[in-house]
């Protein structure tokens, strides 16, 4: 693998060429969001507004709050694991709908870049068009899939198959296939671009050499689908983390993920140094699980 | 034969039927929700007849159409900006120094990983202590930063995923730099960009919270009209105007395709 | 950053028929909540064109308001909300009491705890937060909120409550037979026991109730009145209730922010609703009762009758609640986190 720059001209350096590639990017988010995000942080450390907003005292009480509580009674400072519940939650299902959009995903990914070019682009649409409807909407519409007397269970009420609706809606399950539904396309598409180009004769190459399947996908294909695999996975498990309509909606709103969270800090808690707190603790673990697979991509480049 | 056996070799079991089960499930709610625009009833569960009334309320409710409208036009400048501005950074990421790259790579996801409430109030306060009225600009402004990682991981998973010899090799034959780009990266990079370009659109064009707290008055998109319907319950109109967003993304990959198609024959 | 906004509006006014000469006037408000013939009488009337910009809670309007940024003439706050506003100086005092018009508000809505003397507002709707119950499967006319809080078999897994942290702690206070705004621990702790024991009854905490009460998941939800109403067109046998231990009253009512840039035509806006042919255009559109006297000669007759615009006699007055203390507002928080974790 060549570490050599690109050059996009003779006549310009590299490193300018470099920079004027990089920086509209980097320039806009910095300006724009981290900018921002530095507000943020220094709301973390203020004191709440009464109706909102913030009052400029400094006070570490959100942190504080994220783990302790000030007994009902007696005022005391008590370890509360409310919120840990709620970010352990929030992590678990953000990991298990990753896992299950990689399980469906890479065979499909990998079922579209083995089809002709005309077939390959209608099913490229075909898995986004629906996504035109918005999340809100969609989410409402996978819940009447799945109620009591959704489509579903109806049908198989009425073909005898079972006698009692399926428990599918408003519960940890719906929440799960929520995630999916709603991130689907963001897992497909970086692997499906990422594999597009396999050479198919190192498969031939791997038959002939009296390979499994199993090995054969697992050995030769998987790997070079890694930098989509790695994409696909972040673009599914952060959004997840954060997600706020699926519990929501499809969970009956009977439990709490960080992104309901957060967002009640803003709105009805009015807390904003809480949500604020709450916010820079997500955007920290996002960050290592960011970094770490950046540096495991990074060893796999290295290596291959 | 050897072709044949090509052909053979590459199909893997049952995945044909996963994704077919796939599209199956992506589908379903939406077939769901398109047959109950044509609902007679004010109900979205329970069915009372067929009608057109909603899309008659659709087409005469000038405040939903010009929201629909807003939120594509949005939707395809920041897509396309921050898929432009994601390629640069892709390509400058991909092949540049190794110290800097993960900095820029962690800078270039950041907007990922923030709560959009937290982005949404965050810029509200930013705009207005910075002196930016809100209207159409702090919109488009807010969904190209967060469009750019939608954009910029499928891309640099291409670039990654690509030979990488192919530049050097063209540089050898004497092409230019440009004329490497533009002859044999761009074109290899093309799915990468696609990917890229929808994902950022299809961010975009949902986008509820952040645009909600950075939208000035007249300045109103779709998901805002539709989460402000909600208030009084939802009705089919809702649905009709999902179907309609549909039917006009179909319409739109079919002249695409079509143009494509005419394309490929000269 | 007006700019597109009076090209927009520039253009629009070239191509409709009235030539608006006299300005425009940017309402934030509820989605859906605005009846267009009303804009359009109002737009003939003054020549006035009218932008209608919607919001999904009050938390984002306050925030947007809070923020400091402007642009609008019209919004559309609830009663609780009002006070809000009115101690944080972000209404203009426009002397609604002073309007011609205001001879037609009803005397219960003139001298409000939220707006004393109507100095920064009109009404524009209100309604209430009782109780929907499938007459089919709870039977009798009892009215007590023990169909709610303890349930019988029939209803159990099929109880929905609002997803809002006020309407349910007060709807559990009222049960337990406790003050509103409460900031007594043992009180809370009792709210809390009793809504973590409905809990495992409960289908869901959604605000989508009229869905639910027409699917038949929900035979009993918490629910604003207009869903009631809206949901026993689908379903006949849905009935609204008006829980005897008390029941939240709200209203809407029509303000203007400070620094509001049209602020005559927001003058007019106010006037003009508060006539009765044209607040009546409110309740036909959104189906929630008006605050404007003679009003009823101009509403649709199945309204006029219809019981959850018009609590029975026998049925508690509504309780119209003000916003609590921040240190209430945490605990009720603590309590709502705990329920739902």
């Amino acid at each position: 693998m060549s570490a050599r720059p690109l050059a996009l001209s003779s006549r310009i350096p590299p490193g300018l060429a470099h920079a004027g590639l990089l920086w509209p990017s980097l320039g806009v988010i910095l300006v724009f969001m981290v900018a921002p995000i530095a507000i943020m942080l220094t709301y973390s450390f203020l004191v709440p507004g009464a109706y909102g907003g913030v009052e400029w005292t400094f006070s570490t009480a959100a942190y504080e709050q994220i783990l302790f509580e000030r007994d009902f009674l007696d005022d005391s400072l008590t370890f509360t694991p409310d919120y840990l519940i709620i970010v352990a939650r929030s992590l678990a299902q953000a990991t298990i709908a990753t896992l299950l959009c990689l399980v469906i995903s890479v065979p499909t990914a990998y079922y579209i870049a083995t089809r002709s070019d005309r077939v390959k682009n209608i099913w490229l649409f075909l898995i986004t068009i629906p996504y035109w409807v918005n999340l809100l909407i969609r989410t409402i519409a996978l819940l009447f899939v799945l109620r009591d007397d959704g489509p579903i269970n109806s049908a198989l009420v009425d073909l005898g198959v079972i006698g009692q609706p399926l428990a599918l809606s408003y519960n940890g399950f719906a929440i799960s296939l929520g995630l999916i539904y709603s991130f689907l396309p963001f897992m497909v598409l970086p692997l499906y671009s990422a594999f597009e180009r396999f050479d198919f004769r190192l498969l031939e190459a791997a038959y002939d050499l009296y390979a499994s399947r199993r090995v054969a996908f697992f050995r030769i294909v998987l790997p070079v689908m890694r930098p989509g695999l790695i994409a696909g996975s972040l673009l599914v498990f952060i959004p997840s983390v954060g997600s706020y309509l699926a519990p929501d909606i499809l969970g009956g709103g009977k439990t709490l993920m960080i992104g309901n969270l957060i967002g009640t800090q803003f709105q009805a808690a009015r807390n904003w140094p809480f949500g604020a707190a709450l916010s820079m603790i997500l955007l920290t673990i996002t960050l290592i699980v960011l970094v770490w697979l950046a540096r495991r991509a990074a060893q796999q480049q290295q290596t291959n | 034969m050897p072709t044949a056996r090509l052909r053979d070799l590459r199909v893997f079991p049952g995945f044909s039927l996963l994704s077919v089960g796939c599209v199956v499930f992506l589908y379903a709610p939406i077939v769901v929700l398109a047959i109950y625009s044509f609902n007679d009833g004010r109900s979205v569960t329970r069915w009372a007849g067929f009608s057109f009334r909603w899309y008659q309320t659709v087409f005469a409710n000038q405040n939903i159409q010009a929201a629909a409208i807003n939120s594509v036009v949005i939707a395809v400048i920041a897509a396309t900006v921050a898929t432009v501005f994601a390629l640069g950074a892709a390509i400058a990421t991909v092949n540049g120094k190794k110290g800097g790259g993960e900095g820029a790579y962690v800078v270039l996801t950041f907007p990922l990983m923030v709560p959009e409430i937290v982005t949404a109030v965050a810029s509200l306060v930013f705009f207005v202590a910075v002196g930016i009225s809100l209207g159409f600009a702090t919109i488009l402004i807010a969904h190209i930063v967060f469009c750019i990682p939608f954009a910029y991981l499928p891309i640099k998973a291409r670039l990654e995923s690509m030979d990488a010899t192919l530049p050097s090799a063209a540089a050898d034959l004497y092409a230019s730099p440009a004329k490497a780009f533009l002859r044999i990266t761009l074109p290899l990079l093309l799915p990468g960009l696609v990917s890229g370009w929808l994902l950022a659109f299809i961010i975009s064009l949902d986008d509820f919270i952040i645009t909600a707290l950075v939208a000035g008055p007249g300045a109103t998109t779709l998901p805002l009209h539709i989460y402000g319907m909600l208030r009084l319950g939802m009705t089919p109109e809702v649905n009709a105007i999902s179907t309609l967003m549909l039917a006009a993304s179909t319409v739109l990959v079919l002249i695409s395709g079509l143009l494509g198609q005419a394309g490929r024959k000269h | 950053m007006k700019k597109p906004a009076i090209f927009a509006a520039l253009f629009a006014s070239t191509l409709s028929a009235p030539a608006f000469a006299a300005g425009d006037l940017f309402i934030y408000t509820w989605g859906e909540y605005t009846p267009p013939e009303m804009v359009e009488k109002f737009e003939k009337t003054y020549g006035v064109k009218v932008h209608i910009d919607t919001y999904d809670s009050m938390e984002t309007m306050l925030a947007k308001l809070k923020s400091g940024a402007g642009g609008y003439d019209i919004i559309v706050p609830g009663h609780d909300t009002m006070t809000i506003l009115i101690g944080e100086k972000l209404l203009e005092p426009i002397n609604v009491s002073a309007m011609p018009n205001y001879q037609h508000v009803d005397e219960m809505w003139r001298d409000v705890f939220w707006d004393k003397g109507r100095v920064y507002s009109a009404p524009w709707a209100w309604g209430s937060t009782g109780l929907a119950v499938d007459r089919d499967i709870v039977k009798g006319d009892d009215t007590s909120l023990k169909i709610l809080f303890e349930p019988d078999d029939a209803v159990k897994g099929k109880i929905n409550m609002l997803r809002d942290v006020n309407d349910v702690i007060n709807m559990a206070l009222r049960y337990l037979g406790k003050p509103r705004c409460n900031d007594n621990p043992e009180d809370l702790k009792a709210v809390l026991d009793l809504l973590s024991t409905q809990k495992q009854f409960v289908k869901s905490y959604n605000s989508e109730t009229k869905e639910l009460l027409v699917s038949g998941e929900a035979a009993v939800s918490m629910s604003w009145n207009g869903y009631a109403m809206r949901a026993r067109d689908e379903r006949p046998s849905i009935e609204y209730i008006y829980p005897k231990e008390g029941y939240t009253g709200w209203m809407d009512n029509v303000a203007v922010p400070k620094g509001a840039p049209d602020l005559e035509n927001a003058k007019l806006w106010i006037n003009f609703v508060m006539d009765p042919e044209n607040a009546a255009m409110i309740t036909n559109y959104a189906r929630y009762a008006n605050g404007i006297k003679g009003s009823e000669a101009f509403v649709d007759k199945a309204l006029a009758g219809a019981p959850e615009l018009s609590p029975p006699e026998n049925a508690p007055a509504p309780e119209f609640l003000t916003a609590c203390t921040p240190a209430v507002t945490k605990l009720y928080d603590r309590v709502w986190t705990k329920l739902l974790r």
